[in-house]
């Protein structure tokens, strides 16, 4: 995995007492809870969370549709409201990979734009790179499988850090779903633009999952859980995703068992 | 600079299908028989891939040799192709220049007339099916036969590869044996399938034997020693170009390497991560025709080295990447899109993500719009692409040339803004001025989640087979908000 180890050869502050948190627009609008599970989980290790209110979106969608220009226009008005010199921890692998590595390309003219991206933490990979944590798991015995998105998986190493903090959890048996490095066919417009490719593909991702007999998957982004989540409530099936940090909030929480 | 014309005349018939992009993909995705054979082979190769790198170091620096190597040689390219013109011209192989489709199957149309050539055994060659070589010669009254088993049944079947290392891998062994049974007479039927390409192989037997010319591909043009590498697993390579007495190869611009040493390494990644073979079963290295003395081969060798577009990646930095592409088909067999839709439904000579970011450049934007977005950018393309092509970027790429206005200068590719749709790019333009202000993107969050009662609950193609996500009734930003005043009142308090 020589590509992820240059992906992950980079300096990890240890133990900061401040982060920032981006929000992303998904979890804005659609998904807040996870937002607020991420703030109290970091909150529950010590760490101050400041989630500046000028934040809207990454830029994705637009330069993931050839709309690069408007995407730099709204890439460059979210780095000015993270002026202090910390962490920035974002709960979306995509997004990430998007504010981590496509940023340096897209505003490649601003300066100081490579130690913006360097600031840039998914998560999971904050959580066990940089606060080297140890997890205690008050939640009861389940099988869980993980989805990791594709952009989360290439690009931030999430399937990684995320199955690291699950199998932290002594009560979580970590369940391998078929094909599960595979995508789930959101892919952002792509999954409006070609919906019956989309569909198909997602199709299979939410048989798979099914057939790994788990009561829930966890996965850090929404964008494929809005997916996945979404074709499994079309087909009436019980299984949804949650969130990491909701995930593991609540498994952190004292009494959690019962 | 202005914008190429798409010649009519040049335009290949692929720019057609290309276009019915959309209809094929409805087509091929009810298939289930064709579904299944793609999900089966697409398992089956990347299991042989993943089997042939064990050591995932290994892989990684190999892949990085090979980048360096095709970048090298392609920022030498219009040297390398004057080094190779010389040393193939000295070795006694003519060399052709065609810059169009139409050019190329000209030249090698005369070569063959010349000869009073009638029939021809075809190696694998995807560059003669970018030209589609055989209708031209058939046109024209000259028999073509294919001798790849896989090319074969796809001629037999009137079909065009539907993969570029396993034309026929649309196909499982009923189907064709059925399609023996229909073509070849005598055919004993059979599923067996060793017993079935056998039997294939002995018409194939008589033809070579009977055969005036011989056209083949190529891998690796060496300019160093004028050679031309040819990898093949049947023999069928090795017969088309040794025993027809004139042999025709035909190739892209971008094959030439420079050293003869710059061969083993691409070789050893090419077979592993097309097939998981350490090296294929036939390895043919051509460096002049047959010599005083030699008893068999060849008495005159042409090369035909095709542009079709390639000079319009090569002169852009970024899609000039696109040419260091050695066509193993990992991206292919890696690719979920792929996977579900098989290979004919692209519509294109090469399929699948290389296809979707060679073809735009060989057909023109215009005829295949559909083909940069019919991708998740899951990335799996790149991340196995052995010589590094950064595929997902290059997509992105492309879209955007799509939809940015035709008049924009500087114009890098023919059909520049033709996928650009007035609404989409307006909705853009509304999308960044509402996220790139603060107030207006809370205001608008603001009234959506107050409206939220109002979205639809069926969103286009999202809601076919998904329910519709629901607007939380206050947003992160509010829930923030709304958090920090009760913790400061709380503190306020505490005072």
């Amino acid at each position: 995995m020589s590509q992820l180890n240059t992906l992950h050869l980079r300096d990890y502050p240890v133990k900061p007492t401040q982060v920032y948190l981006y929000g992303t627009c998904l979890t804005d609008s659609l998904f807040p809870d996870s937002g607020i599970d991420a703030i109290e989980f970091l909150e529950q290790q010590g760490i101050e969370v400041i989630y500046p209110q000028g934040q809207s979106c990454c830029g994705q969608p637009a330069y993931n549709s050839g709309y690069t220009q408007q995407a730099k226009a709204v890439a460059l008005a979210q780095i000015k409201h993270f002026p202090l010199d910390i962490p920035i921890v974002i709960i979306s692998g995509s997004c990430g990979g998007m504010m981590r590595h496509h940023y340096k390309d897209l505003l490649k003219d601003q300066p100081g734009i490579e130690q913006f991206c360097d600031r840039i933490f998914e998560f999971t990979e904050f959580l066990v790179n940089s606060l080297q944590i140890t997890l205690v798991d008050n939640g009861p015995q389940e099988r869980v499988a993980l989805h990791t998105s594709c952009a989360a998986r290439r690009e931030m190493g999430v399937h990684i850090t995320g199955r690291k903090l699950l199998g932290q959890l002594d009560n979580v048996e970590l369940i391998t779903h078929d094909y599960e490095s595979e995508c789930c066919g959101f892919g952002g417009t792509f999954s409006v633009k070609h919906g019956d490719i989309s569909n198909a593909i997602v199709a299979d991702k939410t048989k798979n999952l099914v057939k790994a007999d788990v009561v829930r998957y966890v996965s850090a982004d929404w964008g494929c859980m809005m997916n996945i989540n979404g074709s499994l409530e079309h087909q009436n099936k019980a299984l949804r995703g949650e969130h990491i940090a909701s995930y593991l909030l609540a498994r952190s929480a004292k009494g959690a068992n019962s | 600079m202005s914008v190429v014309q798409v010649n009519p005349a040049d335009e290949s018939k692929y720019a057609a299908s290309a276009r019915a992009f959309r209809d094929n993909v409805t087509r091929d995705l009810a298939n289930d028989e064709l579904r299944s054979n793609f999900r089966g082979a697409m398992d089956y190769l990347m299991d042989k891939r993943k089997s042939a790198f064990n050591d995932q170091d290994e892989l990684e620096t190999l892949r990085r040799q090979c980048q360096l190597i095709k970048q090298r040689c392609l920022v030498k390219l219009p040297h390398l192709l004057e080094q190779l013109e010389a040393k193939l011209t000295a070795n006694g192989i003519v060399v052709h220049w065609a810059e169009t489709i139409t050019e190329a199957n000209q030249i090698i149309a005369h070569l063959i007339e010349a000869k009073n050539g009638k029939t021809v055994v075809k190696g694998k060659s995807m560059v003669s099916e970018e030209t589609a070589l055989n209708d031209h010669l058939e046109a024209r009254g000259i028999e073509c036969l294919e001798s790849d088993m896989g090319e074969y049944i796809v001629q037999l079947a009137k079909e065009h590869p539907s993969h570029i290392i396993m034309p026929a891998i649309h196909q499982n062994k009923k189907q064709v044996a059925d399609l023996f049974v229909k073509n070849i007479e005598g055919f004993e039927h059979t599923t067996d399938v060793d017993a079935l390409i056998q039997q294939g192989r002995n018409v194939l037997r008589s033809k070579f034997c009977q055969a005036d010319v011989g056209v083949s591909g190529v891998n690796f043009a060496v300019a160093e020693t004028g050679t031309l590498c040819l990898v093949e697993n049947e023999g069928n390579g090795r017969m088309c170009t040794t025993v027809p007495d004139l042999h025709i190869a035909i190739t892209g611009i971008e094959k030439v390497v420079e050293h003869l040493a710059d061969v083993p390494p691409l070789l050893s990644l090419l077979t592993r991560s097309a097939t998981g073979q350490a090296i294929s079963t036939y390895f043919n290295m051509i460096s002049h025709p047959r010599q005083p003395g030699e008893k068999d081969g060849p008495s005159e060798v042409h090369l035909v080295l095709l542009d079709n577009g390639r000079s319009q990646m090569y002169a852009d930095e970024e899609l000039r990447q696109t040419l260091q592409c050695i066509r193993c088909g990992a991206c292919m067999n890696h690719c979920p899109v792929y996977t579900r839709i098989g290979g004919h439904a692209y519509g294109t000579v090469y399929p699948g993500p290389i296809g979707q970011i060679v073809s735009p450049h060989m057909l023109g934007i215009e005829a295949t719009t559909n083909l940069p977005t019919a991708s998740s950018l899951c990335g799996a393309c790149g991340e196995v692409c052995p010589v590094k092509i950064p595929i997902p970027k290059l997509l992105l790429r492309l879209r955007e040339e799509s939809v940015k206005p035709a008049s924009q200068q500087p114009q890098v590719m023919k059909g520049q803004g033709s996928g650009r749709k007035p609404l989409e790019a307006f909705i853009w333009s509304m999308w960044a001025t509402i996220h790139k202000s603060p107030f207006l993107y809370r205001a608008s969050m603001w009234f959506a989640t107050r409206g939220r009662w109002l979205m639809p609950s069926k969103i286009g193609a999202w809601t076919v087979a998904r329910s519709a996500p629901k607007l939380a009734s206050t947003t992160l930003h509010q829930r923030i908000k709304q958090r920090e005043q009760a913790q400061q009142s709380v503190q306020g308090r505490g005072k």
